[in-house]
């Protein structure tokens, strides 16, 4: 079983980015979760999102406390919560920065800048679908083609268009 | 926090400001020369962390708890409020 | 029928418009919201052609749909927490006038402290309501007791109001795979409602919730007693009905065994619970699950049989019944097994109030630690402080 966290700011989308990732491999035949953490989530305030992934029906329902994947939206919650709290050299982190972050943990940390991506293409800062870009590129957990599949069904006919674009750069600009 | 007195009554309280929402930012307003000082913003900031000074005429932004919602933004009809990235 | 990943809530609002109820009156709360919101844009939308009643209370929600019931209609509503403590007074009319009303509970814990998150204590406290209690493990279940519910409800043999219990986020707020029932399935399995003991006709006019006199209301109460012990038939035909028509079933229809077999250790609990117990079971597996689905009725024949062999009992559930310094089917359970020679110790939890996590490996420690242990004893699981 493969286990996500995604850390955001609450009104980033952060239970969206779950949700995609978890539809989007349910694409690709296997069985997934996803929940928000069950929070009152105030906007701006730093929120949690989980998705798994595995073989057979997920019966846990436990937070996602080792993760092997951790989403981070906004590169200022590294100093405002324990982005790296269960996190293993195996784990791989992406965080939406400019820039490498140096993070105290040896799992591996790929970069993306999402937030000018989305600023470019969306002219706004929405980066919670562009960043699943990264994570495929990142992680090969989900495939691209799943991943369009699910934005296609979920947003309308432009925004969808948008969406692509941006996680297909995200895709593409994302490093180590 | 652990409440373990009697009915978790909170006895210590206004202990909001004590959380300093100015770190939920992403994008950071700024009131330009623009301002007329008709506190229009001043009114519509849901965290109330906008006063116009009575000696400058101008609306000042309390960093410590602005979130960045830039409601203050859009309402202003002066466009006297901008924003930007704020780089953190 | 369809695979897709749906969040509860929404599954179970599909669920309810697949069964084409005649009146939807619900109000809402955290965190059933996601329901009524549902049942409401599908009415907006023209997808869901029932009345819908929008009222201003949980008192009056419950109201509305026991009205309509009594008129001969299909009847639906859905609350939690403080909205059925609300109720409360009209749920037992609800089952006294033998109202087949059917109500997804999303469980949330009771006030105060004000909390939002998930326990039993909501549900389980209407327990002498005379309201059959059906819980639901995951998004699926709830889905195919929401359905069941209403063909067990209007059942002639039963006509009973039916609470179908899903855990508030755990199981509301997560999306995960559901196999939907297709419409069609779903009208040939639940047929519509034809009401022969109360129903609106001002042609055969009739008094609904009489008043009655001791021996007379005495005798109604056994009367109602009678029918819920032996709506347990009924509930196990739906199920296995259920089963021949969308090929799926959990346990029995009151209760599901899972690797019980040669067990000396069984741990008994209710709702998604039953899910982390399963995942422990089978990282260490010495010991079994026995899922309650129906807590009313309770299944007390069925736990007896079930737990033959088995050395020690684990309770672990979602409230407590203050006053007795344990949860209310610790009593139950503990109670049904006293008749038994050699009959197992029994150790109780209060476990996941108020949203505290139960972890698998809570799970884990507490089998362990019960092979230390009296009959009788209580612990609490409160997850990290």
């Amino acid at each position: 079983m493969k286990e996500i966290r995604v850390h955001g700011r609450g009104g980033m989308g952060a239970v969206t980015s779950a949700q995609v990732l978890a539809i989007a491999a349910f694409k690709d035949g296997k069985q997934t979760q996803a929940f928000p953490f069950f929070g009152v989530a105030r906007r701006g305030s730093p929120v949690e999102a989980y998705c798994r992934i595995d073989k057979n029906f997920i019966r846990v329902r436990q937070q996602v406390s080792e993760p092997d994947y951790v989403l981070i939206l906004d590169k200022s919650l590294v100093d405002a919560v324990d982005v790296l709290k269960g996190v293993n050299k195996d784990s791989i982190i992406i965080i939406n920065s400019a820039e490498t972050i140096k993070l105290k943990t040896k799992a591996k940390v790929y970069h993306v800048d999402a937030s000018k991506i989305a600023l470019d293409i969306f002219g706004k800062n929405l980066v919670n679908t562009p960043i699943l870009g990264a994570f495929v590129k990142a992680t090969g957990e989900v495939s691209l083609d799943s991943l369009n599949k699910t934005i296609i069904e979920r947003f309308s006919e432009n925004i969808a268009k948008q969406n692509i674009e941006a996680i297909k750069r995200a895709y593409d600009e994302c490093s180590e | 926090m652990i409440m373990v007195n009697i009915a978790g009554i909170i006895k210590d309280v206004g202990t909001t400001t004590q959380v300093k929402t100015g770190a939920w930012r992403t994008f950071i307003p700024d009131v330009t020369d623009k301002c007329t000082g008709c506190k229009i913003c001043e009114s519509f900031c849901p965290d109330g962390c906008i006063k116009v000074n009575p000696k400058t005429k101008k609306a000042e932004i309390d960093y410590d708890y602005c979130k960045g919602c830039l409601i203050c933004e859009n309402e202003c009809p002066f466009k006297a409020i901008t924003s930007k990235m704020e780089n953190k | 029928m369809v695979l897709t990943v749906l969040e509860g809530s929404r599954a179970v609002a599909e669920a309810v418009r697949a069964c084409r109820p005649d009146v939807v009156a619900a109000y809402p709360i955290t965190p059933q919201t996601h329901i009524v919101q549902e049942l409401a844009n599908m009415n907006a939308d023209g997808t869901l052609k029932s009345k819908h009643i929008e009222v201003e209370s949980e008192f009056s929600a419950i109201s509305a749909a026991t009205g309509a019931s009594a008129a001969g209609s299909r009847a639906y509503t859905a609350s939690c927490s403080q909205g059925l403590a609300l109720m409360h007074e009209v749920l037992f009319a609800t089952a006294g006038m033998r109202l087949p009303v059917v109500m997804n509970i999303v469980n949330r814990s009771l006030a105060a402290p004000i909390n939002i998150w998930n326990d039993q204590q909501d549900s389980i406290s209407q327990r002498d309501a005379g309201w059959i209690q059906l819980y639901a493990e995951t998004n699926q279940e709830a889905v195919d007791l929401t359905i069941q519910a209403f063909k067990i409800a209007e059942d002639k043999k039963v006509l009973l109001p039916i609470m179908v219990c899903l855990d508030g986020f755990f199981l509301s707020h997560t999306i995960e795979p559901v196999d939907m029932p297709d419409q069609k399935g779903v009208d040939k399995f639940l047929p519509k409602y034809n009401p022969t003991h109360a129903y609106l006709d001002p042609e055969r006019p009739m008094t609904q919730g009489p008043f009655a006199f001791p021996r007379p209301y005495a005798e109604l109460r056994k009367d109602l007693s009678d029918t819920i012990d032996a709506s347990k038939d009924t509930i196990k035909k739906v199920s296995s009905d259920f089963k021949k028509q969308f090929g799926r079933q959990m346990g029995d229809g009151l209760t599901e065994s899972y690797n019980l077999k040669g067990k000396k250790i069984a741990i008994i609990t209710i709702g998604s619970l039953g899910g982390t117990v399963k995942e422990a079971s089978d990282r260490k597996g010495d010991f079994g699950l026995l899922r309650l689905i129906s807590f009313r009725p309770f299944p007390k024949v069925e736990i007896i049989k079930a737990l033959k062999g088995i050395e020690t009992v684990i309770v672990l559930e979602k409230n407590i019944s203050l006053g007795t310094s344990n949860g209310a089917i610790f009593d139950e359970v503990r109670s049904a097994l006293y008749a038994e020679k050699d009959r197992p110790k029994v150790i109780g939890y209060v476990a996941g109030i108020g949203g505290t996590e139960v972890t698998v490996n809570d799970v884990i420690k507490v089998v362990d630690k019960s092979k230390k242990q009296k009959d009788g004893e209580i612990g609490w699981l409160m997850g990290e402080p």
